[in-house]
C-alpha cells in the first residue's frame, strides 16, 4: 500500500504521520493519533459524528482523506477544553441537558463552535441551520439548541 | 461542637436537576464507547458474508479459497455452532444452518488481519442455494397457502407464556376474550372499523453496533460490546457456544445509543464464534451503518383491523383487534413483543368486552426486536385513531370522551388485574390546556389547514415474569461511596439517577457517589438487561435496599462504640450524627477500619460493603384461551399527548404549531432528565411518524442509508414542547417512581394522525405522514389541486 507522510496541526500540537492513500481523516484521527473522540456513524457524510474543524470550517472527517490534510490545521472535540475548563459550548450545552448517550456530541460541540465563531448572535433558526447535518436520536434536539443559544450569550 | 453538620439542612437529591455525573466525559470527548478501546497489533477483524436471498437452502458451503487466502485466520460458517437461541424462543442460530430466512442473514464470517482481507476473504466463499418462495406479508404468511419458513417450530424450546403453532408461521397467537363482544356489538350505537398499516422502521442509534470478543487458551471468553443487555448476553452466548456463564465476561462500556435494538443478543455471538477458533486473539466486529439498518433488530411492521363501539352516551363498550405482525425471519425476542401489545390491547381504556388476536407471523423479512415501546407505539396507532373516530361519531369532544373512557384506579382492566393508581385524567388536561385543544384556530396563511389532534397511552414493564436487579454498595477510606450495579447507561441518564437514589438513601452527598463502570459481569452485580423503562423502579429498589444495607451496618458499628441505640442515630451529608449525644463523627475511615472500643478494648465495624436486590415477584401467566389472570404485569405508566399542527395544501407538508406530552411518572428522582427523555422520546415518535420506514421489495431494504432513510434533524423541530408531568406514587417504586423511557414516543403517531383528520378529514392508513402521501391524499379528497 502506498504510503504518505503528512505534517499538520491536531489540537495546537504539530503531528507528522504515515498515511496510507486511502485513509480517512477520522481514521487517521481515531486509529494514528489515538482522539477517539471523533465518531464514526456512519462513514458516508451523512450524521455529523465525524465532525472537526479543518482550517476553521467543520468538515466531516469521514468524507476527507487524511492524505489532503498536509498544511492543514484541524481542532477535534478533544481540543475544546483548555487546561481542563470547559468551552462554552462544552459547559452551556452539559448545563442545558443537552447530552444524553453522547455519541452525536462531540461532532454537535465542533458544529455549535464553528457557529458561535462566525456568527455570535445565532437566531434559533439559525443554530438549528448549522447542526442540520449533526444527526441526534436522543435529544430532540431541544436541549441542545437552548444550550448553544445559552453559549452565545456567555 | 454540637452537631454542625446536622444543622447544615441537607438538601435531597431526590427531586432535584443534579448534573449527569457523565456528562463532562461526554462534552469533551474522554467517553469511552466500543469501538474506542484499543486492543493493539493482535486484533483481528470480523467481516460476515450475508444472504443474497429472502428464502433459500443451503446446498453447499466451499471455504476452502477464503482459508487460503494470506492474513485470514479464521473462516466459520453454520455448521460449527448448530446451537438455538433466542431470549424466549429459541428459534435463531448464529449463522444460518441448512435454510437462509432473510437478506443479510449471516451465513459465515471469517476473521482476518485487517477488514480488506476479512472482505475479500467473504467474496472468496462459495455458497450455492437453492431458492424458495419466500413470505413477505404477514397475513399471507399466517394463511396456510404459505410456504413454511420454521419447518421445525415444534422443536424448538419456548417459554409456556408463548404459544407457537407447529406447522404453520405463526410463532404466537395471544388471545384476550374477555365479556363478550358479540352481544355488545347490538347495545352499541355507534361502531367504527378501520385497518391500519404500521411499517418496519429502525433504531438508529447513532453509535451503530459493534462487539470484540477474545477466548483465552483455557477457554474463558471475554466479549466487549455495546450492549443494553451484559448479562442476558453472558447466559444466551453461553449457552449457544458450550461454555459456561462464569466462564464467559461481558464488559459493556457506555452506549451510543440504544432504543431496544442492543438488547438480547445479535451480531455480538459473530466475533464471538470466531474467537472459539483462535484462542488468544481479539475479533472486532463493527457493524456498518447499512449494516445496522437490516441485518439486526428492526421494528417490526404491523397490519391491524381494529373495531370499537360506544353506546348512545358515550361509554366504549366494545372493542376487537386482530394484530399480523410481520415478526421477520426470526421471532426469539418479537413473539414477546406481540404478547405485550396483546395484553395491553385495551389501552388505557375501561372496556367491558374485550377481544383480541395479537398474531406473530414469520415472514423472509428482517427481525423483529425490542423497540423502545415494544409494541405499544403500534397498538396505540390503530386504537387511538378508531375511538378518536368514534368519539366523532357518537358526537363528544374528543377530550370529555377520553377522560369519560380512560382507565381509573380500581377497574379491572383487560387481563384480570385491578388498576393501581396513576393521573390519566390530569395528563389530559394537562395536554389540552397546553395545546388549547378545545379552541379552533385559524391556520397562519391561506395556504395551509390547521387541526389539533390528542391520543392517550399506557404501557407496562414487558419482561419476562421474573427480571431482577441487584446492587451493592461500599465506601473508600474518604468516606465517598461507589455503587455498583449491572443496568446500563444508554444515554437516559440512570447511573445519575441511581447516584442520587444511593445518596439519599445512604446520607451522602450526591457528588459523593460513584458508579462503578463499565458495567462488567465478572464484578458487576446482576442485571437481567436495560430495557422496559424498568431500570429507574426496579434497579432503583435494588440500589435503594443496598444503601440502607450499608446504612444500617454503620450506624450499627458507631451505635455499639457510641453505646446508644442506632435509632438515635443519623448519616447527614457524609457524618454520623446523634440526636441524643450530640455526637458526630465523618465516614470517613471507619467505613473501613471500623471503630476503636473504649479503654484498648479492641475494635468494632470493618469495611462496610451493602447488598440490595429486587425482583417482582406476583407475576403469573395468563390463560391460553381468554389472556385472564390475577397479575399480568407491574404496573402501567400512562400518558397523553397532543399536536397543534398546519398542513401545506401545495406540499402536503404537515408544519408542527406546538406540541404537549404529559406522562405519569410517579416521582420525577431527576426532574430535567424526565423531560429531556420526553422530549426525545416524542421527537423519535414524531420522526416515526413523518419520515421513516424501511421500505422493502421482495424482501430488500431499498433505503439503507440516511439519505433515503431519513430521521428528524434539527430544523424539524422549530416548534415549542410542553412537557408538565404529573406524580401519582408508584406503591412500590423507590420514592414512589416509576419508568417513562420509552412512553413518550407511544401515542406520538395516533395523536399527528388524529391532527390530519382534524385538520383534513382524511384519516390515512398509516405512518409514514409523509409530505407526498398527505398531498396526495388531499388532492384524492379535492382538498388541494
Ligand atoms: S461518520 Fe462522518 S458523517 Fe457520519
Ligand atoms: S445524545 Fe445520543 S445521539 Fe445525541
Amino acid at each position: 500500500m502506498a504510503y504518505q507522510r503528512i505534517t499538520l496541526t491536531v489540537n495546537d500540537l504539530t503531528e507528522t504521520v504515515d498515511v496510507p492513500h486511502n485513509m480517512t481523516l477520522l481514521q487517521m484521527l481515531r486509529q494514528k493519533l489515538s482522539l477517539t473522540g471523533t465518531k464514526n456513524g456512519c462513514s458516508a457524510g451523512e450524521c455529523g459524528a465525524c465532525t472537526v474543524l479543518m482550517n476553521g470550517e467543520p468538515v466531516n472527517s469521514c468524507m476527507v482523506l487524511a492524505a489532503e490534510c498536509e498544511g492543514a490545521t484541524i481542532v477535534t472535540v478533544e481540543g475544546l477544553a483548555k487546561n481542563g475548563k470547559l468551552s462554552k459550548v462544552q459547559e452551556a450545552v452539559a448545563k442545558a441537558g443537552g447530552v444524553q448517550c453522547g455519541f452525536c456530541t462531540p461532532g454537535m460541540m465542533i458544529s455549535a463552535t464553528a457557529l458561535l465563531e462566525r456568527n455570535p448572535n445565532p437566531t434559533d433558526e439559525e443554530i438549528r441551520q448549522a447542526i442540520v447535518g449533526n444527526l441526534c436520536r436522543c435529544t430532540g434536539y431541544f436541549r441542545i439548541v437552548n444550550g448553544i443559544k445559552e453559549a452565545a450569550k456567555m | 461542637m454540637a452537631n454542625a453538620k446536622s444543622k447544615e439542612k441537607p438538601s435531597s437529591p431526590i427531586g432535584a436537576s443534579l448534573q449527569r455525573n457523565d456528562v463532562y466525559e461526554k462534552v469533551t470527548g474522554s467517553a469511552i464507547y466500543v469501538d474506542d478501546l484499543q486492543f493493539g497489533n493482535k486484533l483481528l477483524y470480523a467481516h460476515v458474508l450475508r444472504s443474497p436471498h429472502p428464502h433459500a437452502l443451503i446446498k453447499s458451503i466451499d471455504t476452502s479459497k477464503a482459508e487460503k487466502l494470506p492474513g485470514v485466520k479464521v473462516v466459520v460458517t453454520g455448521k460449527d455452532f448448530p446451537e438455538r437461541m433466542g431470549l424466549y424462543l429459541k428459534d435463531k442460530t448464529i449463522f444460518a444452518l441448512d435454510r437462509v430466512r432473510f437478506i443479510g442473514e449471516p451465513v459465515a464470517a471469517v476473521a482476518a488481519v485487517s477488514e480488506e482481507i476479512a472482505m475479500k476473504a467473504c467474496d472468496l466463499i462459495e455458497v450455492e442455494y437453492e431458492v424458495l418462495e419466500a413470505v413477505f406479508d404477514a397475513e399471507y404468511g399466517a394463511s396456510e397457502k404459505a410456504p413454511l419458513i420454521h419447518p421445525q417450530l415444534g422443536e424448538y424450546y419456548c417459554p409456556n407464556y408463548l404459544f407457537p403453532k407447529p406447522g404453520t408461521n405463526i410463532s404466537n397467537h395471544f388471545k384476550i376474550r374477555r365479556g363478550n363482544c358479540e352481544a355488545a356489538w347490538k347495545e352499541c350505537a355507534y361502531i367504527v372499523e378501520r385497518t391500519f398499516h404500521i411499517p418496519h422502521i429502525q433504531h438508529v442509534p447513532i453509535e451503530t453496533h459493534g462487539a470484540i470478543a477474545m477466548m483465552d487458551e483455557k477457554g474463558k471468553m471475554t466479549i466487549w460490546a455495546s450492549s443494553q443487555s451484559p448479562f442476558a448476553q453472558r447466559n444466551i452466548i453461553a449457552q449457544a457456544l458450550h461454555i459456561t456463564q462464569t466462564d464467559l465476561r461481558v464488559i459493556a462500556p457506555l452506549v451510543g445509543g440504544g432504543f431496544g435494538s442492543k438488547a438480547g443478543v445479535t451480531m455480538e455471538a459473530i466475533p464471538a464464534a470466531l474467537a472459539t477458533k483462535c484462542k488468544g486473539w481479539p475479533v472486532k466486529l463493527m457493524l456498518t451503518r447499512e449494516e445496522e439498518f437490516f441485518t439486526n433488530f428492526v421494528r417490526q411492521g404491523l397490519t391491524t383491523h381494529v373495531k370499537v363501539g360506544c353506546d348512545k352516551d358515550g361509554n366504549i363498550l366494545a372493542l376487537k383487534n386482530v394484530m399480523y405482525w410481520d415478526a421477520g425471519a426470526s421471532t426469539e425476542y418479537g413473539a414477546n413483543v406481540v404478547r405485550a401489545a396483546g395484553y395491553s390491547s385495551s389501552g388505557p381504556y375501561d372496556i367491558p368486552n374485550i377481544e383480541t388476536d395479537s398474531i406473530c407471523v414469520y415472514t423472509n423479512h428482517p427481525i423483529g426486536g425490542a423497540y423502545r415501546g415494544f409494541g405499544m407505539s403500534e397498538l396505540h396507532t390503530g386504537i387511538d385513531q378508531a375511538i378518536d373516530e368514534l368519539a366523532e361519531k357518537a358526537g363528544f369532544d374528543k377530550v370529555t370522551f377520553l377522560k369519560k373512557n380512560a382507565i381509573s384506579e380500581g377497574d379491572i382492566i383487560v387481563t384480570g388485574m385491578k388498576m393501581h393508581a396513576m393521573g390519566i385524567q390530569e395528563c389530559i388536561d394537562n395536554v389540552a390546556k397546553s395545546i388549547e385543544f378545545s379552541k379552533k384556530e385559524e391556520p397562519t396563511s391561506p395556504d395551509r389547514v390547521r387541526g389539533k389532534g390528542i391520543a392517550i397511552m399506557w404501557k407496562a414493564p414487558a419482561t419476562s415474569p421474573n427480571p431482577g436487579s441487584s446492587a451493592w454498595v461500599e465506601l473508600a477510606e474518604d468516606g465517598k461511596v461507589t455503587v455498583g450495579l449491572g443496568g446500563q447507561e444508554l444515554g437516559q441518564g440512570t447511573f445519575t439517577v441511581m447516584a442520587q437514589m444511593a445518596a439519599a438513601a445512604l446520607g451522602v452527598k450526591y457528588e459523593d457517589v460513584r458508579i462503578a463502570g463499565p458495567v462488567d459481569t465478572q464484578y458487576s452485580p446482576y442485571e437481567w438487561q436495560t430495557v422496559a423503562s424498568r431500570l429507574t423502579w426496579s434497579m432503583g429498589n435494588a440500589v435503594r435496599a443496598a444503601a440502607a444495607d450499608a446504612r444500617r451496618q454503620i450506624l450499627d458499628v458507631v451505635a455499639e462504640a457510641w453505646k446508644e441505640n442506632p435509632e438515635d442515630l443519623d448519616i447527614v451529608n457524609g457524618v454520623v450524627v446523634s440526636y441524643k449525644s450530640e455526637k458526630e463523627t465523618p465516614l470517613a475511615n471507619l467505613v473501613i477500619y471500623g471503630l476503636p472500643r473504649e479503654n484498648n478494648g479492641g475494635w468494632i465495624g470493618g469495611p462496610i460493603v451493602g447488598r440490595g436486590s429486587f425482583m417482582p415477584q406476583y407475576i403469573t401467566n395468563l390463560d391460553l384461551e381468554t389472556g385472564q389472570g390475577p397479575r399480568a404485569v407491574v404496573h402501567y405508566t400512562v400518558g397523553c399527548e397532543g399536536l397543534d399542527i398546519e398542513i401545506d395544501k401545495n406540499t402536503g407538508k404537515i408544519h408542527v404549531i406546538k406540541a404537549a406530552a404529559s406522562f405519569d411518572v410517579g416521582k420525577a428522582i431527576n426532574p430535567e432528565l424526565v423531560k429531556g427523555q420526553i422530549e426525545g422520546g416524542f421527537v423519535q415518535g414524531l420522526s416515526s411518524a413523518l419520515f421513516e420506514e424501511i421500505r422493502l421489495r421482495n424482501g430488500v431494504m431499498t433505503n439503507p442509508s440516511f439519505v433515503d432513510y431519513r430521521i428528524a434533524t434539527a430544523p424539524d423541530v422549530n416548534f415549542p414542547l410542553d412537557v408538565p408531568f404529573v406524580e401519582v406514587p408508584q406503591d412500590d417504586g423507590p420514592w414512589g417512581a416509576r419508568g417513562v423511557g420509552e412512553h413518550p414516543m407511544v401515542p406520538t403517531i395516533a395523536a399527528l394522525g388524529n391532527a390530519i383528520y382534524n385538520a383534513t378529514g382524511i384519516r390515512l392508513d398509516g405512518p409514514p405522514y409523509s409530505a407526498e402521501k398527505v398531498y396526495l391524499a388531499m388532492y384524492d379528497a379535492g382538498l388541494t389541486k
